[in-house]
């Protein structure tokens, strides 16, 4: 089926190690990652050799995938179609402790995204990584990497140190609101806390399951907080989220709204309109049965034509052979989800 | 504004007894003092319990109607509400024909108290406040096995105590542990259950002390009520990855309060990921969603209200028609009334497999 101007809204570029990030450190920073050794900011959100994390056939010869930007365009754009790819960078530099060290690192991570890969390929764009430590540095950033407009979105992941519609981080969305860009947040932790309310699990199967517990807690403080009602403009992706668990998680938080809604006068109607409104999720993975009837009934739950993007989770091993589009999802939704929706969503990606 | 509903008239003709999962008793701690050592009582008198949570009385997330309860539950001839048998009776087991109810005491029972001793003595105390001022004067109550949770030794001990006992349901937990249900420390508690003859139920709330999420402390009451099934999103994916069902294999488990629409897609993404990761678990035989499909129980209240009611059908039948157990929560504001919650459009044969015949079956009260 054809893939024509389809828009891939979530892959990674993998970062080899801090010696890429080196040449655009100043020299307080440079001098601080030779001298005190710092030479890897990867995440255990996915285990370098585990499964999920890149599928064999995509790994180099190091066991690292997506390491270049011909690797990853080769892949996503040539062989599977897409116009355009939306970069997300996924390396820990939200895990840092120090506000001057993330954000310098951060700014150097952005600046790394925009000359070994934007500036590789005119099919790729870009979310700005933002140093959440301090709201201040995070505005900044934005404000330094908007005036590029290749970087179309606002990236945060999905485990913070407080929940993201907490008022002291709202600075935040009125600069993104402001220059049209989409907030992501993608799966993964900052390691504040353990990954699951209870504690941490003992195995990776739990701890990637854990995810979608934090895309709930997300929707929930963004909405209760009034995000939508101060920033009507605000639009939030949520990326590599899996899709299924928003239409229960949706009847259950309009019904304790419809309870309990004096708590949140400025939540004005169902949170359920808010989410369709404002939230859009993308397709990989899509936790479904397997069954083509099953996924069909879950798109219908979902009630919204406009709220899957496309993206294919590159190199993370999310489906087999080319099967980038979850089987089972209409036809008549293929186009609005390839491209139509994304269109829609990234202001940025209209200008061309 | 609250609007207070008028109660519907009963019909007339009678309706199968009502199997009601979960209901909330409330005793005093004066009526635990029978069964409470001096040690214990003057402790409670001089220092009192400590809930992770940090109040003396009260919560930090402050609930929406005073001991989030109904206003129309509080008792007319004075006291807290459920604490009246009589009224129970009149405004809710006789109204509704309730054949059997079970009784999850909230408190006092200790449950999460940061003393592991205490929480024993006050376990201990509940279970025979439930059977000699509940059960024994209305037998449709049954009672759980309040349990130190957080002890494996003592609470294996207050189940042994119980063991056998058809007045009581299932083992009780509250759903806010301080590790994952499917952590080692558990399994003894578990293992107990088993012997003993008992099911599971794991209540919504309680206090580990941890953040209320994994992304850090939501603000609002409305945020800890509905994360509450990503909590037990966290526990279930637990009990199955850790293999507790393979260790226990006649191991069952209530989930109560939960909600249960997300139990599908928690069975699908477990199963996605089990399928590429297996070599990780190599001590799982099934598909986690197998796991999931065999030993756990839902409870319905908070019943799942879809936009369009035809969606709730579609996930009660991913969930199994056999797995689906009614609850009230009396005397909770959020009380699911029995003759309204449940999907209008359901056969006659699952609306009575839901209301009495799976709870039967699992409890085997008869």
């Amino acid at each position: 089926m054809s893939m024509t101007g389809a828009i891939d809204c979530d892959v990674h570029p993998t970062v080899p190690d801090m010696k890429a990030l080196v040449p655009y450190l100043d020299d307080f920073w440079r001098e601080t990652v030779e001298e005190r050794g710092i030479n890897s900011l990867e995440t255990v959100t996915y285990p370098p050799n585990a499964p999920l994390t890149a599928r064999p056939e995509w790994r180099d010869k190091n066991g690292r995938a997506a390491t270049a930007a011909p690797e990853l365009t080769a892949q996503v754009c040539d062989r599977w179609g897409a116009a355009f790819a939306i970069l997300n960078c996924l390396y820990g530099v939200g895990l840092l402790f120090s506000e001057d060290m993330a954000a310098a690192f951060t700014r150097a991570l952005n600046d790394w995204v925009a000359k070994e890969w934007l500036d590789r390929d005119p099919r790729l764009r870009a979310s700005i990584v933002l140093p959440l430590q301090n709201t201040e540095y995070a505005v900044d950033e934005i404000e330094r990497c908007a005036k590029d407009k290749r970087f179309v979105q606002i990236l945060v992941l999905a485990m913070q140190e407080v929940p993201l519609g907490r008022r002291h981080l709202w600075p935040i969305y009125a600069a993104a609101e402001r220059h049209g860009l989409p907030l992501g947040i993608h799966a993964g932790s900052t390691y504040r806390h353990s990954i699951t309310s209870l504690g941490w699990p003992s195995y990776y199967i739990e701890d990637y399951a854990s995810h979608t517990q934090a895309f709930q807690s997300q929707v929930a403080s963004l909405v209760c907080e009034g995000v939508f009602a101060k920033y009507p403009g605000l639009r939030v992706v949520l990326l590599e989220s899996g899709v299924t668990w928003l239409p229960g998680f949706l009847w259950r938080f309009s019904k304790f709204w419809r309870g309990v809604r004096s708590e949140v006068p400025w939540v004005d109607r169902s949170p359920a309109e808010i989410v369709r409104d404002h939230v859009r999720l993308t397709t990989q993975p899509f936790d479904a049965p397997p069954d083509a009837d099953g996924v069909e009934r879950l798109i219908e739950h979902l009630r919204s034509d406009a709220i899957l993007l496309y993206a294919s989770d590159f190199p993370h091993w999310q489906f087999d052979g080319d099967e980038t589009v979850p089987a089972g999802i209409p036809a008549a939704l293929r186009r609005k989800i390839l491209v139509e929706n994304p269109l829609a969503t990234y202001d940025r990606l209209n200008d061309g | 504004m609250n609007i207070e509903v008028r109660q519907p008239q009963r019909n007339a003709k009678a309706r199968v007894g009502i199997f009601d999962c979960d209901i909330h008793p409330k005793s005093a701690l004066e009526d635990l003092r029978p069964y409470l050592s001096n040690r214990w009582w003057d402790y409670l008198q001089t220092y009192g319990q400590r809930q992770r949570h940090g109040y003396v009385k009260g919560f930090p997330y402050p609930k929406s109607q005073p001991l989030a309860s109904r206003r129309d539950s509080w008792p007319p001839g004075g006291g807290l509400p459920a604490s009246d048998l009589d009224f129970m009776r009149e405004q809710h087991l006789d109204f509704y024909g309730i054949e059997c109810g079970i009784m999850n005491p909230l408190s006092p029972t200790g449950q999460g108290e940061q003393n592991d001793e205490l929480s024993a003595a006050m376990a201990f105390a509940s279970n025979e406040d439930q059977l000699e001022r509940w059960n024994k004067r209305e037998p449709r109550l049954k009672a759980s096995v309040v349990i130190p949770y957080e002890n494996g030794e003592l609470a294996v001990k207050e189940i042994r105590r119980r063991a056998g006992d058809r007045r009581f349901a299932h083992v009780l937990f509250l759903s806010r542990t301080s590790e994952l249900l499917g952590k080692r420390r558990y399994w003894p508690i578990f293992e107990a259950a088993v012997e003993a003859g008992f099911p599971i139920g794991v209540h919504v709330f309680g206090s580990s002390g941890r953040p209320m999420s994994n992304t850090g402390w939501p603000s609002f009451y409305i945020e800890e009520i509905t994360e509450h099934s990503a909590s037990l999103q966290a526990s279930v994916a637990s009990l199955i990855v850790e293999g507790v069902f393979e260790r226990y294999p006649e191991l069952k488990i209530v989930l109560i309060e939960a909600g249960f629409a997300w139990i599908p897609p928690l069975g699908w993404r477990l199963d996605q990921n089990w399928k590429r990761m297996k070599d990780e678990v190599p001590h799982l035989r099934k598909a986690p969603s197998e796991y999931l499909r065999e030993h756990f129980w839902v409870s319905t209240q908070p019943m799942e209200e879809s936009e369009e009611p035809d969606h709730v059908l579609d996930v009660m039948e991913w969930i199994g028609w056999d797995k689906i157990l009614f609850a009230s929560d009396y005397p909770h504001w959020d009380f699911d009334d029995p003759f309204l919650a449940l999907p209008p459009s359901l056969s006659e044969e699952r609306r009575n497999q839901i209301y009495c015949g799976n709870a039967k079956a699992l409890y085997r009260f008869d």
